[in-house]
């Protein structure tokens, strides 16, 4: 049935090939947009769905740059459901640029392990790193994009930590190159993990004994909300209160500093939209109108109002799924070539917002010149009246 | 007639005959007041950005900062520095005889912004006495000021709008104890973002000592140089001295180039589906009017008035978009206030600022795709042999 017509839709997109192809071009355009925005609205609504359900991260509630003192980690430890506990210090440092950034992070070794099962690195690289005060481990990304190999020392000049001889850059060895048990998880595999070790003991005094934040992982993600606020309780009203959150919120709080770019992607995509909406309705409304004689030599051949209201809307859908498509091949191949560091990708859920406002905007666009091509009388049109 | 007359006429014509294409014109003008309003929205929140960071900046005042450190928040200066820093021969003295020097400390705090639980990350400035002489410009809008050695707070207007619970009489609690909000401020700038205590208040509640930055006031604007010189090469001190201005405005530019870059993005897609939208238009305005140009060919009209009439007939459509578009950002969008994530890592509100020189590139965008989208159109209808046109094409 659906065959049948095909050929009579498509002949009559054909019949003015300009039109169609910059109708086409245009919808190519305002979906490469909403696609490409949308994908940037998918991120800051749900983003790291991966992030396991069994890690919390406890920070200060002030802020997570303020760092928790070490000694809070016995007490975290004791909570009845927690597996194991690490922690974890933003070092800041820069290599040779500042336009060279990647996070660095100082942690205990063995408990990054423990925390990160994710991680996979050769067993001799992991004891060396738990056994080397002034090693470091690099993601496979990273350590691909400077060319770094076991044994080789990076430099790295922090703009938050001094070390005692008031010195800023600090030399660390590279002992094992790490990547991710999974794909999502290599593709994140673009940091750098610094042993606490010599973190530690090389900064100022007045800063020693501070953990950062730390990660909690529990037995059983159903146990996260009680867990979370069993630590909180434990340091209300000290000088150090606690704000524990599962790692996805942590990591989605970090976006929601970025503020009001919902709205202004949302915005966008609305006027985007509205634009493309007027520019396709004129096309569509325009191509019926051309057509009106031809429509009624179908009625006299037999086709009923209904099948030729059909193929009016069959034609309209037809236009703008291939312009959306188009568009959103292109929005696909842009945030495919993004480098991994920037995680915007078009999504089951991009796709299905596309899919849904392609429908809305080809009825809203179709239906008008639909109903038209439906009502008139053959008399009537024949006679170009 | 002259070729002259013949475009005058033949152009005024066209531009009389537009509303009978009432439907196809529209495309052209929604079309590209969508791609202004877009490009003008956006211009306009860089533009605020920016006006909001280098506002900050009174020429008379500078800042002391740690050697290397790329804003307040990465700065440290130990007391003895500070102390030091603050008795430069440089700095303006107040009627007490004292420097017109401050001493800052600069934490972050979280507050929730409004409507929503999660944090989002607020300075909090420990200001010194002298930081409110030093800074005439500062307005208290409500209470009053904090008292020293108290844990109370001033907000700033931007921080009071964007963020929950941060009117007079309200207390947020961190680091252990309560504090009390007892005014709200102004300064037109960066600060406005912020929140402010007493110095040693903040020291005390954060464990901190010293100072994240000094800001002073010059006696006379020339003191900067040797401020600079004198500090800079103390073999006690570790410092870099800027003034205000060039200290702000270094904070915001990457913000701003960021934010230019996708705005650009964002408008050449848009400007690429308007210009198809154009051509379209364009097209069926030329074919609506074969028999009539193949008339003016037959009685004796040249191309260039044909293509003149068609051509202005896309730019002043595109025009008319363009103000639209423009009206419409202006509308929705100027002086709305947002707030965002600075070079800083601490939130910046700001309003959005549609400035006249914004609506002229938004303009000179919409006359540019007019233009490309009547070209074509108008270079087919000059092509078109007479007799053909006169046939209705």
């Amino acid at each position: 049935m659906l065959g049948k017509y095909l050929p009579l839709v498509w002949g009559s997109l054909l019949r003015k090939k300009t039109r169609t192809a910059f109708t086409l071009l245009s919808l190519a355009a305002a979906f490469l947009l909403i696609g490409l925005l949308q994908a940037v609205n998918s991120v800051l609504a749900g983003g790291a769905d991966f992030l396991g359900a069994n890690r919390l991260i406890t920070q200060a509630k002030i802020s997570f740059t303020t760092p928790l003192p070490m000694r809070l980690m016995p007490q975290i430890e004791a909570i009845p459901g927690v597996e194991h506990v690490g922690h974890s210090q933003f070092f800041g440092g820069v290599y040779q640029d500042p336009k060279n950034f990647f996070p660095q992070f100082a942690v205990n070794p063995q408990r990054l392990r423990d925390t990160y099962p994710e991680w996979t690195m050769p067993e001799d690289q992991w004891r060396s790193f738990i056994s080397t005060q002034d090693g470091a481990i690099v993601g496979k990304i990273l350590a691909d994009k400077y060319g770094w190999k076991v044994g080789d020392i990076v430099p790295l000049n922090s703009f938050i930590w001094t070390q005692k001889d008031g010195s800023r850059v600090w030399q660390w060895r590279v002992v094992g190159i790490f990547s991710g048990r999974d794909r999502e998880w290599s593709d994140r595999a673009n940091l750098m993990y610094l042993n606490y070790g010599q973190f530690d003991e090389a900064r100022v005094p007045q800063a020693r004994g501070l953990a950062g934040v730390f990660v909690v992982r529990v037995k059983n993600p159903m146990d996260s909300g009680r867990i979370a606020a069993a630590i909180d309780g434990k340091f209300e009203n000290s000088a150090d209160e606690t704000k524990t959150q599962s790692e996805q919120e942590f990591q989605l709080g970090f976006l929601k500093q970025l503020g009001d770019i919902g709205f202004i992607v949302n915005a966008i995509s609305g006027a985007v939209f509205f634009t493309i909406l007027i520019l396709t309705g004129y096309t569509m409304s325009q191509a019926v109108r051309e057509r009106i004689p031809e429509l009624a030599v179908l009625k006299c051949l037999g086709f009923t109002d209904r099948t030729v209201l059909a193929l009016v809307l069959a034609e309209s859908f037809l236009l703008c799924f291939l312009g959306a498509l188009a568009g959103l091949l292109l929005a696909s191949a842009v945030t495919g070539a993004l480098p991994p560091e920037y995680p915007i990708r078009t999504d089951g859920r991009v796709w299905l917002f596309a899919l849904a406002s392609t429908a809305a905007l080809a009825t809203v666009v179709g239906l008008p010149p639909a109903w038209h091509a439906m009502r008139i009388r053959i008399v009537d049109a024949l006679a170009g009246r | 007639m002259s070729t002259v007359t013949q475009v005058r006429e033949i152009v005024l014509m066209n531009l009389k005959s537009i509303p009978q294409r009432l439907g196809a014109s529209l495309v052209i003008v929604i079309g590209i007041a969508g791609v202004v309003g877009v490009l003008v929205a956006m211009l306009s929140m860089s533009t605020g950005l920016n006006k909001t960071l280098t506002a900050t900046g009174d020429p008379n005042r500078a800042m002391v900062l740690r050697g290397g450190a790329n804003g307040e928040l990465a700065s440290f200066l130990a007391l003895a520095a500070a102390t030091q820093i603050k008795q430069d021969p440089a700095i303006a003295r107040g009627a007490d005889g004292l420097p017109l020097a401050s001493g800052e400390l600069i934490v972050i705090t979280e507050v929730p912004r409004k409507g929503e639980r999660s944090g989002a990350n607020v300075s909090l400035r420990g200001v010194e006495p002298a930081g409110f002489t030093l800074r005439p410009e500062l307005k208290l809008l409500a209470g009053r000021r904090f008292t020293p050695g108290l844990r109370e707070l001033m907000v700033g207007k931007g921080a009071y709008t964007q963020f929950d619970g941060l009117q007079v009489g309200s207390k947020l609690k961190f680091r252990g104890s309560y504090w009390n909000v007892v005014g709200v401020f102004e300064t037109g700038d960066a600060h406005d973002s912020e929140l402010w205590a007493d110095l040693e208040t903040v020291q005390s509640a954060f464990g901190r000592s010293g100072a994240s930055s000094v800001v002073v006031r010059l006696a006379y604007r020339d003191a900067f140089a040797g401020l600079k010189r004198r500090l800079e090469s103390d073999p006690q001190l570790n410092v870099e001295v800027k003034t205000e201005q060039d200290f702000f405005s270094a904070q915001s530019s990457g913000l701003t180039r960021q934010i230019g870059f996708l705005t650009n993005i964002v408008a050449v897609i848009m400007a690429f589906g308007a210009l198809f939208g154009a051509l379209n238009t364009m097209y069926s305005a030329v074919s609506a009017r074969t028999a009539e140009i193949g008339t003016l060919r037959a009685l004796g009209f040249g191309n260039a008035p044909v293509v003149a009439s068609v051509m202005a007939e896309a730019m002043a459509l595109s025009l008319l978009g363009g103000l639209l578009g423009a009206v419409t950002a202006y509308l929705l969008f100027n002086d709305y206030s947002v707030s965002t994530l600075s070079g800083s890592f601490t939130q910046v509100a700001f309003n959005f600022s549609v400035t006249p020189g914004l609506v002229l590139q938004g303009l000179t965008w919409a006359l540019g795709i007019g233009f490309l989208g009547g070209l074509a159109p108008a270079v087919r209808a000059a092509r078109l042999p007479v007799t053909a046109a006169l046939r209705g094409g």
